[in-house]
């Protein structure tokens, strides 16, 4: 029943961000939303954005715990830009708060791929991490990916600093993947493994689809009239 | 509504006496009221652009239009004549003088009134684009004026600071925006425009117009409101849901958004710049590309209109983007050399500086960015006890943060592009020495670069920026050329269209 009234709750709010965004009277609704993306795992850059441009319209309502899950969510949305654009709704003294200073500190990390010092600091700020579930897998999958963009065969100690896993768990991992992601491990002469990244158009240049010779159908639509 | 101030600043000219109305003026509403009421948009165009500015020229440089007030008895006092009349004389107030706290306040109402009434529904009148875009324009231009009036606190006096606390209401943030919302939904525009796509209106084909008898007003509202909303939300630095309401638009192909050089420019503005604070530097180089190329070609035919200089205005921050954007990632194919051209004769010396990435570059990002960047506002209301400050400027140094931070993360990227460039492979370690950094450092250097030099779309698509891009095996980088793409499809569609134009217009030949 709970559940229910759940489920009702997050339809209605976003609906509320597409019809009625420019009101203050869901802020609210807004908050509690983000609260359930973290407990569930789930995430709406639409609604934490809609959130952010109302505390930008009203200062005094903004809470500071919600702005950091929302920034922690964003974190964990890499590749994608979000943690940026939220940033750039979020005044400058509110930035320069010890919590967001971190977070911000983190992006940068993550932006330039220091996953060494990422993951130290990460050690660090334990307390303000943890709350978010799912966030140490968004990592590794944001890593695993900028490793797959880049390299067609990674040195195991790339990979390893990479997701911050050793020995044990990082073995476990290799063979998560190696079973069901269509990765492959190598040896390279003589010394450590390599782990063989599947193929894209990213790490292998011979695979990118000519893309931009294609035609969209919408295009070829204006010469019917032509043809018949 | 409230009297004018004889003796207001805008005013300027002490004979200004707002209930006389000049000969010319009362001939010039007479006639404009009938065009309107029998729907001669073409005449209502030469009207509202040529005649009104002539007599601008003439008689109104320094000082303010009759009142609505005074013109009225000569348009049956016409309500929604009135209240286009006195939106007409706000943004004369706004062009060519300076308005009065006052009068900002009340070109405020007078936009409530107005659409209020059109999204009643009640108007069946037929306007012309350009008046109906440069009302949108106009509304967005005085929110983000008003804005900035009211951040700069420092100097304002007690009548004008008690004026901000009786009128709160005017121009608020959310007021603005609910109505642009306001008129994009009422006018089913977004509907209309996805019902087009499958041949059951004609819509961009009329140019808007309603040749059935019906008018176009709330609709084209709802159309230019669009561009409204991109607009406003670059402004308070929202850029992801500012180019969400521009979906419905299709940007790659000539649209009714072209057919208003100030719409035109305006759409192609925003959108790149938001594409490029979103880091999507392929799509802002080609969109700012078409339009500087188009405005190069056609500038000429639009010297004698009064949207002139902001046409050149924004052709030259457009310039300064561009060059900001190709520093950030090198896109020689993308660029028309007509343009390319005039951007080194302008930013030839600043874009090899920029290319740089060290101190001096970040000097010449944050100038460039600064001139071509939009006015960003802080929404949120004034704070009107003491101290009193200027806050107008805030919003600027947030976005202007956050770019050269983007900037920053980006320089270690100069480096690696210019060995990329000469080696087809080379060793990870032999690199590093080169770059002088050791290998870890390296490594992450080359993701970084394939990090930032790709974005993401709308749909979470990967999608690659790179001119040079290489891929990493174990320990040796392998450097692959971009091959230049020709697109065969395009160029044969065009071709098709063409040489069918051609054949209709040769069997429309009679020879003797």
């Amino acid at each position: 029943m709970a559940k229910e009234a759940q489920q009702q709750v997050s339809y209605t709010v976003e609906e509320l961000v597409a019809v009625n965004p420019y009101n203050p009277d869901i802020l609210a609704d807004l908050e509690n939303y983000v609260n359930e993306q973290v407990s569930s795992q789930k995430y709406s850059l639409d609604a934490n954005l809609c959130l952010l441009r109302l505390y930008q319209c009203e200062p005094e309502r903004m809470s500071p715990p919600i702005v950091a899950r929302i920034l922690i969510k964003a974190l964990m949305a890499m590749p994608a830009q979000d943690f940026s654009l939220c940033l750039f709704l979020i005044p400058e003294q509110v930035q320069s708060e010890e919590q967001f200073k971190t977070l911000i500190v983190l992006s940068h990390y993550l932006e330039t791929a220091r996953f060494r010092l990422f993951w130290d600091e990460v050690a660090k700020n334990c307390s303000l991490l943890e709350s978010v579930p799912g966030f140490q897998q968004a990592i590794e999958a944001y890593a695993v990916h900028v490793l797959s963009l880049t390299y067609q065969k990674v040195p195991r100690a790339v990979l390893a600093e990479a997701i911050n896993k050793e020995g044990l768990a990082l073995d476990q991992f290799l063979e998560y993947h190696v079973a069901n992601s269509g990765w492959a491990i190598e040896k390279s002469q003589g010394r450590s493994q390599l782990i063989v990244l599947p193929p894209n158009e990213f790490n292998h240049p011979e695979l990118k689809k000519n893309a931009s010779d294609s035609v969209s159908y919408e295009h070829v639509t204006r010469i019917f009239p032509v043809l018949s | 509504m409230a009297a004018y101030d004889a003796d207001s600043s805008a005013g300027g000219d002490l004979a200004y006496d707002p209930n006389f109305v000049p000969d010319s003026v009362k001939t010039f509403v007479v006639h404009l009221y009938r065009q309107i009421r029998d729907k001669n948009v073409y005449e209502i165009h030469q009207m509202y652009e040529g005649s009104f500015n002539r007599l601008t020229d003439r008689m109104f440089r320094e000082s303010p239009w009759p009142t609505a007030e005074a013109v009225a008895p000569y348009v049956d006092g016409d309500h929604v004549f009135c209240l286009l009349y006195r939106e007409m004389w706000f943004r004369h107030v706004y062009a060519r003088l300076t308005p009065t706290p006052k009068q900002r306040v009340e070109s405020w109402d007078n936009y409530c009134s107005l659409f209020g009434v059109v999204l009643h529904g009640v108007v069946n009148m037929q306007l012309p684009n350009q008046w109906l875009w440069d009302m949108v324009d106009e509304f967005v231009y005085q929110f983000q004026s008003y804005c900035q009036y009211r951040a700069k606190l420092k100097n304002k006096t007690e009548e004008e600071l008690q004026l901000l606390r009786n009128f709160d209401q005017a121009w608020n943030v959310y007021g603005v925006l609910n109505y642009l919302q306001a008129l994009v939904e009422k006018s089913n525009i977004i509907q209309i425009l996805e019902r087009e796509k499958e041949g059951l209106e004609q819509f961009t084909v009329d140019n808007g117009y309603d040749y059935q008898g019906g008018s176009n007003v709330l609709k084209m509202l709802g159309y230019y409101s669009m561009i409204g909303l991109l607009r406003v939300h670059c402004l308070l630095g929202d850029y992801r849901t500012g180019l969400k309401y521009m979906a419905p638009i299709d940007l790659s192909q000539q649209g009714v958004y072209t057919n208003v050089i100030g719409s035109h420019i305006s759409t192609i503005y925003h959108y790149g710049f938001a594409n490029l604070m979103l880091r999507r530097y392929g799509d802002a180089i080609r969109e700012f590309n078409k339009m500087l190329l188009y405005i190069l070609k056609y500038k000429q035919y639009h010297q004698k209109s009064p949207q002139y200089d902001q046409i050149l205005k924004k052709n030259e921050q457009m310039y300064a983007l561009l060059a900001v954007c190709l520093s950030l990632c090198p896109q020689q194919k993308l660029v028309d050399e007509n343009v390319s051209t005039q951007l080194k004769e302008k930013y030839n010396d600043k874009m090899t500086k920029m290319q740089r990435y060290d101190d001096e570059a970040s000097t010449v990002y944050d100038e460039l960015f600064s001139y071509g960047c939009p006015k960003f506002i802080t929404p949120s209301a004034p704070v009107l006890d003491e101290p009193l400050t200027n806050y107008n400027q805030e919003a600027y140094r947030l976005q202007l943060k956050m770019f050269l931070f983007e900037v920053k993360q980006q320089q270690l990227l100069a480096g690696i592009r210019s060995f990329l460039k000469i080696y087809s492979t080379i060793t990870v370690t032999k690199l590093a020495q080169f770059m002088d950094v050791d290998e870890a450092t390296l490594r992450t250097i080359l993701m970084t670069y394939k990090h930032k030099m790709h974005s993401t779309d709308n749909d979470g698509k990967i999608v690659s920026n790179a001119d040079i891009d290489f891929y990493v095996d174990d320990d040796t980088v392998h450097v692959v050329e971009a091959k230049p793409t020709k697109r065969f499809g395009d160029y044969f569609l065009r071709q098709i269209l063409k040489f069918e134009e051609m054949i209709s217009e040769l069997e429309k030949v009679q020879l003797d």
